[in-house]
């Protein structure tokens, strides 16, 4: 067995899969990676099934070193600068440490998760089938909070396998697709008119739970309470002050406020990724295109490994990547110390 | 009773979740209808189905739009939830111990002057209570009560707690709750229960369920740290009455 050894991380970085299903009725949160597409794309590259748990981190930086032997990890997610030995690794690749070696990754540019996945997986206690890291509830492995350094995985020897990077599909791009509902009944034509045309910020106040967004306050026909119902990821509630709030992986599994609007499945993971402070918009879609995305993104997931190449085939030319990429400078999307988002029950 | 209760209503809950709505209010009615629909989802699956979430009015069906579309979801929904169901399985009764006021409930006084009467007038009746689980959620464990005695009806803070302690038993509008874990919180605190509504590594992680009956009764907040030193060892603790 070799070791992972966190050198240094950022806050809101923290093991993720893809989500603890099954309890949501006793109130026992999903979690999962904010961005599953990445999550699994990181697992394939290095063999690992597409859900494997993962090290999810947030828009700072952090370092890795192997010991005891060699480790394979690969990365992919919200594109940052990363080295091993000064020599750098594009994103999108696996990469394999020698013993004693560092991977150092640098803040994330556009975007806020990163995921390092190792061959191997991550060794833990699985809780109803799942090691996501919930940190309100204490829940996860095998670090049941946000990681730190100092924090060490035991994983597999690097296998040796040849290094490979994978040709992810063309981003979807545009406006963030919702359903309306499930209570836009509580809202007038004005004002979801409004949540449609208008263009919204993330706070820099958001979080895993949920993401607040700014624009222009939304008004409810019949004021702000209903009687608390559930909740899924993509959820986007408005409570009294008018700020939606999008739900997002540490969501409560219910809620009390009206929902205006659900962001669709094949979304969410796209609005996990968009920077605080960056504009966007809202666009409704049909259930029917909902649902046809939804199969499509989970028939992108099952194909991730067809898309898998071998990693000398093309010259990186990480240059060109980092200017592909010029969005600005990251600011925290999440902050794993404050759970501001959490509306009362 | 629950023939009163208009037809159910599907509303979309995003591409892979769908909301059975029975009612639009706290109404145990609809609430029995809720985890009647939900039992016979378990007695007779409909294949795409992952997961079911009992709230007080509505079932949340989540489902893989890959294995069923909405429509057809839909349509075998209300099939079901559409004509009386039988009633879910007989509910067990849990007794809860609560610590009232001092450091425990920090809002009984404040709870008592706001209704004009003593600190052990609120906790006769909120210990005089018959409750019923109507849903657990927003937290592991947190299990929302109906029931509440009409005269402990009042408001929730103005300005919710960013922090509550673990077992806080509390108040809010016109619900109780038995909170599990610590969570932020804009409900009025009269206690806390050394009970662990859920615990991790014990058997059974989960205690309560919807449709379970509970009381409270008071203990003194000697008893709560000796109770709350053998819940941390994995003990029950809240004493289920056996009918």
């Amino acid at each position: 067995m070799s070791r992972l050894v966190i050198a240094s991380i950022g806050p809101a970085s923290s093991v993720q899969d893809g989500g603890r299903y099954g309890a949501q009725r006793y109130g026992l949160t999903v979690s999962g990676a904010m961005d599953r597409l990445s999550l699994a794309a990181a697992n394939t590259l290095v063999g690992n099934e597409p859900f494997a748990a993962a090290v999810e981190i947030g828009p700072f930086g952090a370092t890795f070193t192997a010991k005891d032997g060699a480790v394979r990890v690969a990365i992919a997610g919200a594109p940052r600068n990363a080295d091993v030995a000064e020599k750098p690794v594009a994103m999108d690749t696996s990469v394999t440490l020698k013993d004693g070696e560092t991977l150092t990754l640098g803040f994330a540019r556009g975007g806020a998760f990163t995921y390092l996945a190792i061959e191997g997986g991550i060794k833990g206690e699985p809780v109803f089938g799942s090691l996501a890291v919930n940190a309100r509830a204490g829940l996860g492995s095998p670090y049941p909070r946000p990681l730190q350094a100092g924090d060490e995985f035991t994983v597999d020897a690097a296998s040796g396998a040849p290094e490979l990077r994978i040709e992810l599909p063309k981003p979807a791009s545009g406006p963030i697709r919702v359903l309306l509902g499930p209570q836009d009944d509580e809202f007038d034509d004005a004002n979801k008119a409004l949540f449609l045309g208008s263009e919204w910020k993330i706070s820099a106040t958001s979080d895993r739970m949920g993401y607040r967004l700014e624009g222009p306050a939304i008004k409810h026909l019949h004021g702000h309470n209903i009687v608390s119902d559930g909740t899924v990821n993509g959820s986007i509630q408005v409570p009294g002050n008018g700020s939606p709030i999008a739900l997002m992986m540490d969501r409560g599994t219910s809620g009390g406020y009206p929902k205006i609007a659900t962001v669709i499945t094949a979304d969410v993971g796209r609005l996990a990724q968009t920077s605080a402070g960056t504009a966007f918009r809202f666009l409704e879609v049909t259930m029917a295109e909902a649902q046809d995305e939804a199969r499509k993104f989970a028939q992108a997931i099952r194909n991730l490994p067809d898309r898998l190449r071998s990693s000398d085939t093309v010259a990186l030319n990480i240059e060109a990547l980092n200017d592909a990429n010029v969005a600005g400078h990251a600011v925290s999307a999440v902050d794993a110390g404050t759970w501001q988002v959490a509306a009362e029950p | 009773m629950a023939a009163t209760l208009p037809p159910p209503r599907l509303l979309p809950s995003g591409d892979s979740a769908v909301t059975v709505e029975f009612s639009r209010t706290i109404d145990d009615a609809a609430n029995e209808r809720v985890l009647a629909l939900d039992k016979a989802l378990v007695a007779k699956p409909i294949d795409g189905i992952s997961e079911t979430v009992p709230t007080y009015r509505s079932l949340l069906v989540h489902y893989d739009p890959g294995k069923i579309g909405f429509d057809a979801l839909g349509e075998k929904l209300l099939a079901i939830a559409g004509p009386p169901l039988p009633p879910a399985t007989k509910a067990r009764r849990w007794r809860i111990p609560v610590a009232y006021g001092g450091e425990h409930g920090i809002d009984l006084e404040d709870v008592a002057k706001a209704l004009n009467t003593t600190p052990d007038d609120i906790i006769a009746r909120h210990a005089g209570g018959d409750y019923r689980v109507a849903m657990i959620g927003f937290t592991p464990g947190w299990s929302y009560l109906s029931g509440l005695d009409k005269s402990l009806h009042m408001s929730r803070r103005q300005s919710p707690r960013l922090f509550t302690p673990a077992g806080t038993i509390s108040i809010g509008g016109i619900q109780a709750g038995i909170q599990c874990l610590a969570a932020p919180s804009g409900w009025h605190l009269l206690g806390r229960t050394p009970v662990r509504t859920y615990q991790l590594h014990r058997n059974p992680t989960f205690l309560t369920e919807p449709g379970d009956r509970v009381t409270f009764f008071a203990i003194d907040h000697k008893t709560f740290e000796e109770l709350d030193r053998a819940a941390e060892a994995g003990e029950i603790i809240a004493e289920q009455v056996v009918a």
